[in-house]
């Protein structure tokens, strides 16, 4: 059970301290550098960048599947990666409509906690009203862990609703976002403030030329960071009851009826599910830091 | 030039910018810095006026208080016989900045355009193929024709600083305030562009007020060349450059006598408003330079 819960950990930190978020957010550009073109020189080193994790990876499935093969370990303790490549292909549909279902949770959760985290870091940004009330319920929200609060919106929601895990997702994505964009629409420089008052600019109109596009990569690095929150959330939401067919309930019933192998294979279903989230949020994010050098 | 234009031309011929006793002061946490006492100053028409002076003299603070971006303490500032915030209002004077602040997200024509789009109602505002045309025409004057479509990014420094300079005189003001617009630059490109500047500025017809701190610069660019002091800042001398016409100044004048006398006529002035810059504390300077946040 290592790989699901080392991913949870880390989502967990990163969505609980909103530093981290921020330090992370603080440069949109490093990141892009740091996972961006190859570094001048040597062709040499990108080549071992790639083959490196990849040979890491060869050896350690080759070593699983010798140490399950071998009887010193039991199989329902771990499972050979032979057999839950089987359960996958085995079970190929119910992988794929399982993803599809905690997906779309994640996805809507995503979009709707992105909405409202830029719609209320604009508002925390004009009126400072706004900015001293939300500043405390961010921070609670920030500190506790959203999934904890799963029981309890399934019992607001329903048991039938997969709304409950959509707002959850909501909730947690909803943190980064508004810390990133926060910071972003107060990255305006004096230089474009200074111009803007030369042309007479009114508010919405500084918000649209100046503010708002200072503010994108940031905000770009706030929905990064949200989206394997909103993915990790929805899918431990499944955890606490609600309609099943979802990645994390399949996980759920495929162990407690000791069908080990599948309770994998869902798992690898879901890293590559978080995975995808990362991946094209990153893309995302990557587009909008071109150009703000 | 129809009669109908001429009129305004006619009031704006009596002085491009008014200065009457202006006092400015900031407060700072060392206590009240006295930035700028008793500055007068006029400058007419078609004048082409730098400011100089060291550090802290409120070279740059004047420029600021004509461009309606600080409010002075005590006096008057009168653009065109408004005051100055009626003149930015209406859009009466164009200005270039030390740092480009050009936004890295549009073009160069798209950044030329910005004060266009803003300013339907402007003499090229209209419509976006008057817009693009009057773009055009710039990025031709200021000689970046194959760079129409590039970003900010993909200049040099000079580059970025003539498309400034482009996007500053886009609505033909008959003001220019330039704020050590090439105080950033390699020598070579400063004197191409000052060359570059005297055409333009000839073309327009503009007055100008440029802060500078080069000697040279002043003495080449000029007619009149307003030395400052610091402690509290304050008008040193004014003294009349006799280097020709604007439109008659070309490279050739560097090397003339007469330039070096300017030259000279300038910098015993300045020391003799200053003791050496060095025996300011850096503290002291840091706050006298003190833009109002």
């Amino acid at each position: 059970m290592s790989e699901p819960s080392a991913a949870l950990n880390s989502g967990a930190r990163n969505g609980g301290a909103p530093n981290s978020g921020a330090r992370n957010g603080g440069a949109p550009n490093s990141g892009a550098r740091n996972g961006g073109a190859p570094n001048s020189s040597a062709l040499n080193s990108r080549t071992t960048h790639v083959l490196a994790p990849i040979v890491l990876g060869v050896v350690v499935v080759a070593i699983w599947q010798a140490l399950a093969g071998s009887g010193l370990v039991e199989a329902y303790l771990l499972p050979s990666p032979a057999a839950i490549v089987g359960e996958i292909v085995a079970f190929a549909p119910s992988m794929i409509s399982a993803s599809g279902i905690t997906g779309l949770n994640a996805l809507i959760g995503l979009v709707l906690g992105t909405v409202l985290g830029i719609l209320t870091a604009i508002l925390a940004s004009v009126l400072r009203i706004v900015d001293g009330m939300t500043a405390p319920v961010v921070a609670a929200l920030s500190v506790i862990p959203i999934v904890a609060l799963a029981p309890v919106l399934n019992t607001m929601f329903g048991a039938d609703s997969q709304f409950s895990r959509q707002a959850i997702a909501a909730l947690a994505s909803f943190v980064p976002v508004f810390i990133n964009t926060l910071r972003g629409v107060r990255q305006t420089l004096p230089v474009h403030r200074d111009l803007m008052r030369v042309y007479a600019a009114s508010p919405g109109e500084i918000m649209r030329t100046v503010t708002l596009p200072t503010a994108t990569p940031f905000v770009f690095t706030g929905i990064r960071l949200a989206s394997s929150l909103a993915v990790i959330s929805a899918l431990v939401a499944e955890y606490f009851g609600g309609p099943r067919g979802g990645l994390g309930s399949l996980i759920a019933t495929s162990a407690a009826s000791s069908a080990y192998p599948r309770a994998w294979g869902y798992v690898v279903a879901s890293i590559v599910l978080g995975l995808a989230f990362y991946l094209v949020t990153l893309g995302l994010e990557r587009a909008a830091t071109l150009r703000r050098s | 030039m129809t009669s109908a234009d001429s009129t305004p031309r006619d009031a704006a011929r009596d002085a491009a910018v008014t200065i009457a006793n202006v006092d400015k002061t900031f407060a700072t946490r060392e206590g009240e810095v006295h930035a700028l006492k008793d500055v007068s100053l006029t400058v007419a028409a078609g004048e082409f006026v730098s400011l100089i002076g060291p550090s802290g003299c409120g070279k740059s603070t004047l420029l600021r208080l004509v461009a309606d971006l600080d409010q002075p303490t005590a006096g008057a500032v009168r653009v065109f016989g408004k005051p100055a915030r009626q003149a930015r209002v209406d859009q009466d004077y164009g200005i270039a900045f030390q740092q480009s602040g050009l936004l890295p997200w549009r073009t160069v024509r798209g950044n030329i355009e910005l004060p266009l789009e803003l300013h339907r109602d402007g003499p090229h505002g209209a419509d976006a193929a008057s817009r693009r045309s009057r773009a055009a025409e710039l990025i031709e004057l200021v000689g970046l024709g194959e760079f129409a479509e590039k970003y900010p990014d993909q200049l040099s420094g000079g580059m970025q600083q003539r498309v400034a300079i482009a996007r500053a005189i886009a609505e033909k003001p008959n003001l220019l305030l330039m704020d050590e617009p090439f105080g950033a630059l390699d020598e070579m490109t400063r004197e191409y562009l000052q060359s570059e500047l005297l055409r333009i500025a000839a073309e327009t017809g503009a007055a100008v007020v440029f802060v500078t701190h080069s000697i040279p610069e002043a003495v080449y660019l000029s007619d009149r060349v307003v030395v400052m002091s610091p402690r509290p800042g304050r008008i040193e001398a004014i003294i009349d450059m006799k280097l020709g016409a604007t439109e008659q100044r070309t490279d050739a004048i560097r090397e003339d006598v007469a330039f070096f006398e300017m030259v000279t006529a300038v910098r015993e002035s300045l020391h003799r408003g200053s003791p050496p810059t060095g025996s300011i504390p850096a503290r002291d300077l840091a706050a006298r330079e003190g833009r109002s946040a």
